[in-house]
Order: C-alpha cells, then sequence, then structure tokens
C-alpha cells in the first residue's frame, strides 16, 4: 500500500509548498498536496446508521473500509448533489483514509510562506482551527484549509475519542 | 554503540523466549532416573545461549541467572550431579523467573533484583548441597503461594510414590508410559489398543522422550507449518513480522474480490472472444484460490503452542490439589490462525483448571468409586470440515444436575420443572454462577465460565458440553479456521445489505400478524409460547424499509450469550463466508456493527454486532407465559 506522508514536517524550510485547489460551490479552497492519495469519481456508498449528514458512508478503496465526507454539507456552501462529475479527493492524514467530496478540483499551486496571509477573524461559519491562511492566485483568493486539523477533529466525528485524543 | 545495539532486542527478546520455551519443555520431559544425555545437552544449550545473548546486550540480570543455572546444567550432563524432582522444579521456577526478567527488560521495566539475588541462593544452594532439603527451599522461596503451608513434603511424597515404578499401578502393563509421567505427567491412556503411536509416525522425533510425550513436546520452532525433522531450526524456516503477513492477507482478500468482479463482467462477454476470457477467468479463479489458502496457511501455527503449557499447569495444580491426574493431549498439530492461538489461551486455561478443580475427584474418592486412582484430562484438536474442534474431556464426577438447577433457580434463570440435560448445562455460562461448594483459589468465584463462552464466541466460535454423572464431561469448543473470515447470513433493509454472524441466528421466520404484540410500546413477538422483544433493523440503522410493517418481512431470532430477540429486515439475502475488514482502520466504532465486509460486487456490507443490538432492546429479558 503505498503512503503518502503527512504534511506537518514540511512547514519551516522556507521552500515552496504545493497545494491541491478545489471548488466548493462559489468559492475556491485549497489542501496540502501531500496529503492527497488520489482522486475519483464519486461512487455509491454504504449508509452509516446515526452518523451525522456530511458523513455521506463508506466504501471500499481496494479493501480499505474508507468514510466520505462531503464538505460541501459540512461548510454549509453550494448544493450537494451527486452527478458523473462530483470528485472525491482521497486524503491520507495520520496513517488514516478519509474521502472528500468536493465540487471539482482546478489546479496545483505552489505558495511561499509570504504567500500565505493569516485568516482574518471569522465568525462562527469558518472555525479558525481548520484554516492555514489565505492567499491570492490570479485575482481569485483561495482558501487554505488546515486538513489535517479538520480530519482530526471532534466535530467531524471521524475518529473515536481516545484516537482522536492522541493526535493532539 | 549502545544505538546500533538496541536494533537487536527484538530478535534477542524472540529467541530468549524460545530458549525458554524449549527449556521449559525438555525439563518436562526429563526422564530423572535415566536423563538421556542429548536433552541434557540441548537443556545446557538453552540456558548457555540465553546468558550468552545477555551478556553481551548487558542484561545482567539474566546472565547473573543463568550463569548459576549454566553451572548446575553442565555438571547435570557431566553426570557430577543427579538430578531429582525437586531440583528440576527448582529449574522451572528458574525458568519463570528468567521469563520475569525477560518481560522486565522487554517492557523497559524495573527489575525485580529480590527476586533475582533470591533464585540465585536457590540454585547455589542446589549446587552445594543437592540434598533432601531441597524440596523445602525451592518451592518455599520461589514461590511462596504454591505451598502455603509447610505441606511440600506431602505434595512430593505424591511423586515420591511414582518413583516406584509399578508399585501402585500393577495393574496396568506398560511402564514405559509411567517414566514419562514421573518426569512431567505427560503421560498416554495405558491403552494398548488407543493407536497413538501410529499417529505420531509422521512426526519427526525431537528425542526419543520427547516423541513419546506427543508432538507437544516438540518445540514451538520446529513444529510450524514447515515440518522439518531434527534440532535445529535451521535455515528453513524464516521469520517475518505479522503486519507483512496481514498485508499480503488483504492483498489476496482484495485479488479474491477483484477476480469474482472480472468474473461478472467476463460473463456479459459473447462469442469467441467470450470463451476463451471465461477459460482465462477460470484459470484466474483457481490461482487467486490457491494464492488465498497459501497465504492463509502462513498465518497457521499448531494448536501445540497453546498445549505445550498445560503439562506444566496439570502437573502443579494437581500437586496443589494433591490429585492424581494424567494430562493427554492428541492433535496437537491441527493448524489454527495465529490470532486465534493467543486468545484461546486464556479460556482454554480456565476450562483445564475447571476440570482439574471440580471434574477430576481425588485419588481416595477415585478409589472408592472403583475408578482408576488418576485421572485423565484429555486435550485433544481436530480439524472437522471448514472449523476446528478443541474438547477438553475429563474422567471425573461430571457436572451435578442437581447443584446446577438448584443455583439456576436461586438465580432465578430457569423456569421449568425438568429441563433436558442440554438445556441445563449451558446454564453454568450464565454470569455469577458457580456450583463449587467452596471457592478455591483456583476457581469457583463464578467469574469464569461467562467469560469464557464471551470469549470463545469473540472469536466466532461456540462452545458445548457433554456431561454425566460420575463418567466425566466434556467441553467442546468449536472455531471458525481463521479470523478473518465469518460465516454470515446476509439480510436486506430499504437497499442497502447487511451481515448477520451464523452464529448468533437461532432461526429465521415470518410472522403471521398474531405473532406481534406491543409490551408499552416496545414490539415483541410470540414464537412457540414465549415473548422475545423485537427489534427493527430500518430503524436501527435508520434506514426506509421496503416493508412497512414486520408481518410482511422476515424475522431472524438471533441468541447472544445473555438475550434472544427477534431481528426484523426486509429480507434474506443468502448465506455466505465474509471477510471481516475493520470500520475503525478509518472511521470509528460505529453502534450495532462489528465491523464491515466487500461483497462480491465490490461494494460494502455492514457486519452487525447482535451483542450491541440486543443492548437496544428496553426489556432485555424474554418474558415466558
Amino acid at each position: 500500500m503505498t503512503k503518502i506522508e503527512s504534511s506537518s514536517s514540511t512547514h519551516s524550510n522556507g521552500a515552496e509548498e504545493e497545494f491541491l485547489s478545489f471548488v466548493l460551490g462559489d468559492e475556491n479552497y485549497a489542501l496540502d498536496i501531500m496529503s492527497v492519495k488520489e482522486i475519483r469519481g464519486y461512487e455509491a456508498v454504504t449508509k452509516i446508521a446515526n452518523a451525522p449528514v456530511f458523513v455521506k458512508g463508506v466504501l471500499n478503496l481496494r479493501g480499505d473500509i474508507v468514510p466520505i465526507v462531503d464538505l460541501r454539507m459540512k461548510f454549509d456552501i453550494g448544493q450537494a448533489t451527486y452527478d458523473e462529475f462530483t470528485i472525491v479527493i482521497m486524503l491520507c492524514v495520520n496513517e488514516r483514509i478519509v474521502g472528500v467530496v468536493v465540487d471539482a478540483v482546478s489546479d496545483v499551486v505552489k505558495l511561499s510562506a509570504q504567500e500565505i496571509l493569516p485568516p482574518p477573524e471569522f465568525g462562527v461559519s469558518f472555525d479558525n482551527r481548520f484554516l492555514r491562511g489565505l492567499a491570492t492566485v490570479d485575482n481569485k483568493m483561495i482558501i487554505l484549509v488546515n486538513i489535517a486539523a479538520l480530519i482530526g477533529s471532534d466535530e467531524l466525528g471521524l475518529m473515536d475519542v481516545n484516537a482522536t485524543a492522541g493526535q493532539e | 554503540m549502545s544505538v546500533e545495539m538496541s536494533q537487536f532486542h527484538p530478535v534477542f527478546f524472540e529467541e530468549t523466549q524460545e530458549h525458554l520455551q524449549l527449556l521449559e519443555q525438555l525439563l518436562m520431559g526429563l526422564d530423572i532416573a535415566q536423563p538421556d544425555s542429548e536433552d541434557l545437552n540441548s537443556i545446557f544449550r538453552a540456558a548457555h545461549s540465553i546468558k550468552g545473548g545477555s551478556g553481551i546486550f548487558g542484561f545482567t540480570a539474566l546472565a547473573d541467572v543463568t550463569h548459576i543455572m549454566e553451572n548446575l546444567l553442565d555438571k547435570a550432563r557431566k553426570g557430577e550431579f543427579s538430578l531429582s524432582i525437586p531440583a528440576v522444579d527448582i529449574l522451572l521456577n528458574t525458568t519463570d523467573t528468567l521469563g520475569e526478567i525477560l518481560n522486565s527488560y522487554r517492557n523497559e521495566l524495573e527489575i525485580d533484583w529480590l527476586k533475582v539475588t533470591q533464585t540465585q541462593t536457590v540454585l547455589n544452594g542446589l549446587l552445594v548441597d543437592p540434598g533432601e532439603n531441597l524440596s523445602a527451599l525451592g518451592e518455599s522461596d520461589l514461590e511462596p503461594s504454591t505451598a502455603p503451608e509447610p505441606q511440600t513434603t506431602d505434595s512430593f511424597g505424591f511423586f515420591a510414590e511414582n518413583k516406584v515404578p509399578g508399585a501402585e499401578h500393577r495393574d496396568l502393563s506398560d511402564f514405559g508410559f509411567f517414566t514419562a509421567e514421573r518426569n512431567g505427567q505427560i503421560a498416554q491412556t495405558i491403552d494398548p489398543g488407543f493407536g497413538l503411536f501410529d499417529e505420531l509416525e509422521p512426526e519427526p522425533s525431537l528425542s526419543k522422550k520427547a516423541a513419546a510425550a506427543e508432538p507437544i513436546a516438540l518445540p514451538k520452532t520446529d513444529a510450524g507449518p514447515v515440518k522439518k525433522a531434527g534440532n535445529s531450526s535451521g535455515e528453513s524456516t524464516l521469520r517475518v513480522e505479522t503486519t507483512k503477513i496481514d498485508a499480503l492477507v488483504n492483498l489476496s482478500g482484495e485479488l479474491v474480490i477483484t477476480q469474482s468482479m472480472l468474473a461478472l463482467i467476463g460473463a456479459e462477454v459473447s462469442g469467441e472472444l467470450g470463451e476463451r476470457l471465461q477459460s482465462a477467468l477460470l484459470e484466474l479463479e483457481r490461482n487467486t484460490c490457491e494464492v488465498q489458502d497459501a497465504v492463509m496457511s502462513v498465518r497457521m501455527l499448531p494448536v501445540s503452542s497453546v498445549f505445550n503449557r498445560f503439562p506444566r499447569l496439570v502437573r502443579s495444580l494437581a500437586a496443589k490439589l494433591k490429585k492424581k491426574v494424567e494430562l493427554v493431549v492428541e492433535g496437537g498439530s491441527t493448524e489454527i490462525d495465529k490470532g486465534m492461538i493467543e486468545r484461546l489461551v486464556d479460556p482454554l486455561t480456565h476450562l483445564v483448571r475447571n476440570s482439574l478443580d471440580h471434574g477430576i475427584e481425588t485419588a481416595q474418592q477415585r478409589l472408592d468409586l472403583g475408578k482408576a486412582e488418576s485421572g485423565t484430562l484429555l486435550l485433544k484438536a481436530e480439524q472437522k470440515g471448514g472449523s476446528i474442534v478443541i474438547s477438553i474431556s475429563d474422567d471425573g464426577a461430571g457436572l451435578n444436575r442437581e447443584r446446577i438447577l438448584a443455583k439456576a433457580r436461586e438465580n432465578g434463570i430457569v423456569s421449568a420443572h425438568s429441563p433436558a440435560d442440554e438445556d441445563v448445562w449451558p446454564l453454568i455460562f450464565s454470569p455469577g454462577f458457580s456450583t463449587a461448594a467452596e471457592v478455591t483459589d483456583i476457581s469457583g468465584r463464578g467469574v469464569g465460565m461467562d467469560v469464557v463462552r464471551r470469549n470463545i464466541e469473540a472469536l466466532g466460535g461456540h462452545i458445548a458440553i457433554e456431561s454425566k454423572a460420575g463418567v466425566g464431561s466434556t467441553f467442546r469448543i468449536q472455531l471458525p479456521l481463521t479470523l478473518a473470515i465469518v460465516d454470515g447470513m446476509c439480510v436486506a433493509v430499504g437497499e442497502q445489505v447487511f451481515v448477520l454472524p451464523l452464529v448468533h441466528i437461532v432461526e429465521s421466520i415470518q410472522p403471521s400478524p398474531e405473532q406481534l404484540k406491543t409490551l408499552s410500546n416496545q414490539q415483541l413477538i410470540k414464537v412457540r409460547g414465549e415473548y422475545l422483544p423485537l427489534l427493527n433493523l430500518s430503524q436501527l440503522m435508520a434506514i426506509k424499509p421496503t416493508n412497512p410493517s414486520p408481518d410482511q418481512g422476515i424475522v431472524v431470532l438471533i441468541e447472544t450469550s445473555k438475550h434472544r430477540f427477534g431481528l426484523c429486515v426486509d429480507a434474506l439475502v443468502g448465506q455466505q463466508q465474509v471477510v471481516i475488514k475493520s470500520l475503525e482502520r478509518h472511521y470509528r466504532r460505529v453502534n450495532g456493527v462489528s465491523g464491515a465486509t466487500i461483497m462480491g460486487d465490490g461494494s460494502v456490507a455492514l457486519i452487525l454486532d447482535a451483542e450491541s443490538l440486543a443492548l437496544q432492546v428496553k426489556h432485555l429479558d424474554g418474558v415466558t407465559i
């Protein structure tokens, strides 16, 4: 099984980092490309009882049972529709695989530390913990998501409480 | 330097563990009167290897103890020191202590230096004075718990009786067996027609004695799937991390799924191309099956690696209980999944202790009843179809029907007036159930049997009891061949399929409306005069069912170790073996679900956990009229 190393160690060396940008509704987001395992189309999932609405269910990724989270529902952006263009980004964070549903994948962008601006104080709608910062590419604002923090958060409920505790 | 050394520590710990096991087995199998020089040499070599290794790595506590042990063994193999039963006991205790020290080093715990010094003193005492007072030295100093009262002489007297071959057993023909008994009570049933030796023949003999004592006496390294003769495990075996093997097992499981997906697609191709595709697919199917079997077999270990610990246990328990017990082991070479072996140890130990404590009578009682003086405990493993059956039989008193029933009535768990025996025996698996007249420190606290049953069921197995008063009892454990696969019934609710482990299913019925009742909003189903709570899987799993009311669907009756209830589903899809996948690996625990599996079409189905589903029932006990 291929494992892509998690990103947290590469922050300080000043070199450029690569991000995968994706679209949720009308907004542009990006996440650390090192945590991306693969990108695939949306497939039918097996529903999990009593899970939060944004946890669509689980599917079989070459023998691993992987949960699928719809970020559009989690962030309450755009319409959660599923068609042949709906994309799932398979992420590998802390050796756990999670699929996130997005509207589209746009590009790979290189950003240096200077180009990443600190996020403003947000309201309740987007939690600062999950935000790396903001960047501007081609006059578009890209929201950099701290995907490791998001996946590991209690809010997403992707892990058992004791498993989350070990990662903080 | 120390950093470089530490990378070899795991290997050293593994090897030392094996040496200790070998040491114990050889000591147990040693013929005290005429020790086999090859055995003595092997014992010496094992101790020597431990000493050498621990010296190199600076594990002084290990090295110090083994040093004295080695001196002693060196004298023994040169014939300067004659081993006696108490001396062997001391050496066995030393082996235990070494194991404890090893664990301390392995887990980086504090070394119990007091115990180290004690052990050294005892061994030195043995070196200086191999005389009569050894028994007191050995037992009371090393393990005060095993000899609470100064009765050591009594218990050794028990062995002393056996030292005179045939004095007590004139009626029995074969003395050859009794030498084995004297050493470690790994005796065989004295029955010429038993044919044990026929079974044994294919097993390479490590030494004459070891072979006579059944494959169990073979060291673990040699008893692996690769059955090689000879003393050295040599180059014929390869040490591999279990994670690597598990990865292989996973991949081969995937291969099977991919293959069945291909077969589905291939069936749609027609014409000449289709035919060629079909034959290639058939070939693929056979090969994938073989790959999976081969990979699975890597995980298999002989049951003897569990059974090996019992001669020792039986010997010390028998001495403690002042009973005479012969342990007979059969089918030690039967192979089961490694993961299962580890989890079988506790339940088996419990059952063996139980048989010894409650089953087999004391020598005097047995003589009064006209039975052979020493009881027989048979530990047997065999493969039957797709499962492994392990049975523990004793020829003791059998279960006491009256006492079990009295106790059950006291606890209010039985109502029928004269239930059949088959319904009585399982009662002992109820929580908090002990019929022992008094609690001993060996068993009788009543916490054990329900745990035994739960452990076995957690392995996907099943335990049954046969018993006859005065004749003996047999506990029969049926286990699947591997942990990774479960026999399941696929049930459908709405558009989703779930897998129910077959072990928990009693029957499936299509209920008529008259059978369905409610009790303060809890649905009940009446089956053969008994009201059972009824759960709706669609409700539990938050799925919209195809059939709105239970009488249009199917009710599966489920029995767990504690409860019986009905589970309402839309339809039965079929029975099949499924590979268990962890849901927690990438997600989390889900209520009512024990895992997931991948179906033939690549989709995921959840495996239901009957025990936790039972917790959803408000009124947990079936109401009987």
